[in-house]
């Protein structure tokens, strides 16, 4: 029996050994035959706490862990910046003990500045579970996005993932590239100059600067939404002109290989980077990717807090 | 119903075995040919006492269970000519004991095509020892549908139950004490057939729980 343990807490894709992750996904395999039975329930975190601490809006991937977290009889609660003591002046630190000293076995956290989650594992005893910081990571979906991948194309060694659009805003291109390069797929990132982060020569993957290139040698291709609510600055003359050079409509698609599939993390910006077409079609995951979300985050939370934590060893 | 008896193999004629701590090496209890007549005489029984196998689910315990399971199954085609479907159910997520070591990865759990809602489930496992995997099994089951009854076939019972819970069929009844190791080795994942008994593994403290998870 394998001896793979999870680090404490998920930061970053980066943190996972080859082996670890794909004891995220052998796992998240077993749970996923759940969805099919009539009773998607097990009782393996019951008396366990996960909080969900989400200072920023999401839809998919606060309910994915509060779903998650239910189907392994976790409590769950939820905490939002808006509505709470954070809107009264109330830090980080301040919040993450008060969370702390209710019993926290989880915190799931999203937050609009890069690096928070790591503060914020400093500071409190159980696992925290990074669901998205600024612009820097987005862990889990990247182990959803390499579940997903591996389902439809049956392996993820030597597999060819072009991610295109705006990388410079997207913790999911940082955490797939990671992910990805770690479980042996060539990713190539695509966008214009200007929405490539800095340094990303050190990334370990391949850089263009023209979709219809690289999309004939692609097995799959993740569009990453145009992030406007990040953009402070022009970064590229007209959504048109974007859409034109950067988007994918079914006549690009047409040029991918014929078992190619298509991704997208969502929220779609549909016409944008995704013509509603292609977000329709059966190369598109874009569904499968939110039910395989569930199924990741469970294996995840299992491999945290399922076993024993670490002030319960030797006990 | 009363636990089955030992019927097939001449009865343990209760010989010597090591005393704790001794470190001799295991010895075996049952060689390839016993292997074979208990999992066929199991198999008889389960198509006698159900009065053939119309109804039989047969579902392993991983990962030890399931080739046993499979096994069984196939003795009991040869013998009614009907098809018996095959299974096997993971009781990680379900055992009381996972707080108490580092998580668990987690076994296949698979249900046969015609579900168990309304058939005579028989579970296997390889040995049975303080109860608690079986219980958990039973846990499992439930949450996967409503079988008609549920039976429990072991290739070793070995004593020492934590829990109200017996075996239907027993390949071979193996009085142990606590600090013994029982290692049922099979073909297809251990390269031969056979049990062996041994010496506790040292330092580890003589409780079924923590036994049956050594093994």
């Amino acid at each position: 029996m394998s001896a793979i343990r999870l680090p404490r807490h998920l930061l970053s894709a980066g943190d996972l050994s080859r082996d670890e992750a794909l004891l995220v996904l052998d796992t998240a395999e077993e749970l996923a035959q759940l969805a099919d039975r009539p009773i998607k329930k097990l009782p393996t975190l019951r008396g366990r706490t996960v909080v969900n601490l989400f200072f920023e809006d999401s839809t998919r991937t606060r309910t994915s862990f509060e779903v998650a977290a239910k189907r392994l009889s976790a409590d769950v609660i939820n905490f939002s910046a808006k509505g709470s003591s954070v809107s009264k002046g109330e830090s980080l630190k301040d919040t993450a003990l008060t969370l702390e000293a209710m019993g926290a076995d989880a915190v799931v956290c999203r937050h609009s500045a890069s690096g928070a989650p790591h503060r914020l594992a400093h500071w409190i005893r159980g696992s925290v579970v990074n669901a998205g910081d600024g612009t820097h990571e987005h862990p889990t979906q990247a182990l959803l996005d390499a579940f997903t991948m591996r389902r439809r194309m049956g392996r993820l060694e030597g597999l060819h993932v072009a991610v295109v659009g705006d990388v410079l805003h997207s913790r999911v291109a940082r955490s797939n590239t990671l992910l990805l390069s770690t479980l042996g797929a060539d990713v190539t990132l695509v966008a214009p100059p200007t929405l490539l982060p800095v340094g990303v020569d050190s990334w370990p993957c391949a850089v263009s600067y023209d979709l219809d290139s690289v999309l004939p040698k692609s097995d799959v291709v993740m569009m990453l939404r145009v992030q406007r609510e990040r953009m402070h600055a022009s970064f590229f003359p007209t959504t048109r002109e974007y859409s034109r050079r950067y988007g994918l409509d079914a006549r690009r698609m047409a040029n991918l290989p014929d078992d190619a599939i298509v991704m997208h993390p969502g929220p779609m910006n549909r016409g944008v980077e995704i013509a509603a077409e292609v977000a329709d079609s059966v190369r598109s995951t874009i569904v499968e990717q939110v039910a395989n979300g569930v199924s990741v985050r469970m294996a995840v939370l299992y491999l945290l807090l399922g076993g024993a934590l670490d002030e319960e060893v030797g006990a | 119903m009363t636990p089955a008896q030992p019927s097939g193999l001449r009865p343990d004629h209760g010989t010597e075995r090591p005393v704790s701590g001794d470190p001799a090496v295991a010895r075996p209890v049952l060689e390839e040919p016993d292997v074979g007549r208990a999992l066929t005489r199991i198999a008889h029984e389960i198509v006698e006492r159900n009065r053939g196998a119309g109804d039989v689910v047969v579902m392993g315990i991983p990962t030890r269970g399931v080739t046993l399971a499979r096994r069984i199954r196939e003795r009991i085609v040869a013998v009614e000519g009907v098809e018996v479907p095959v299974g096997s159910v993971d009781a990680t997520m379900y055992r009381d004991d996972l707080r108490l070591r580092g998580v668990r990865p987690l076994e296949e759990t698979e249900i046969p095509a015609g579900g168990i809602d309304g058939r005579v489930v028989v579970l296997v496992d390889d040995v049975l020892f303080s109860g608690r995997t079986v219980r958990a099994a039973l846990d499992a089951l439930s949450d996967l549908g409503r079988p008609r009854a549920v039976q429990l076939a072991v290739l070793i019972d070995r004593g020492h139950r934590e829990l109200p819970i017996r075996a239907d069929y027993v390949g071979k009844n193996l009085p142990t004490s606590l600090r013994e190791t029982v290692h049922v080795l099979l073909r297809e994942t251990d390269g031969r057939d056979g049990v062996l008994l041994g010496p506790a593994d040292l330092g580890r403290p003589p409780t079924a729980d923590t036994e049956e998870a050594a093994r």
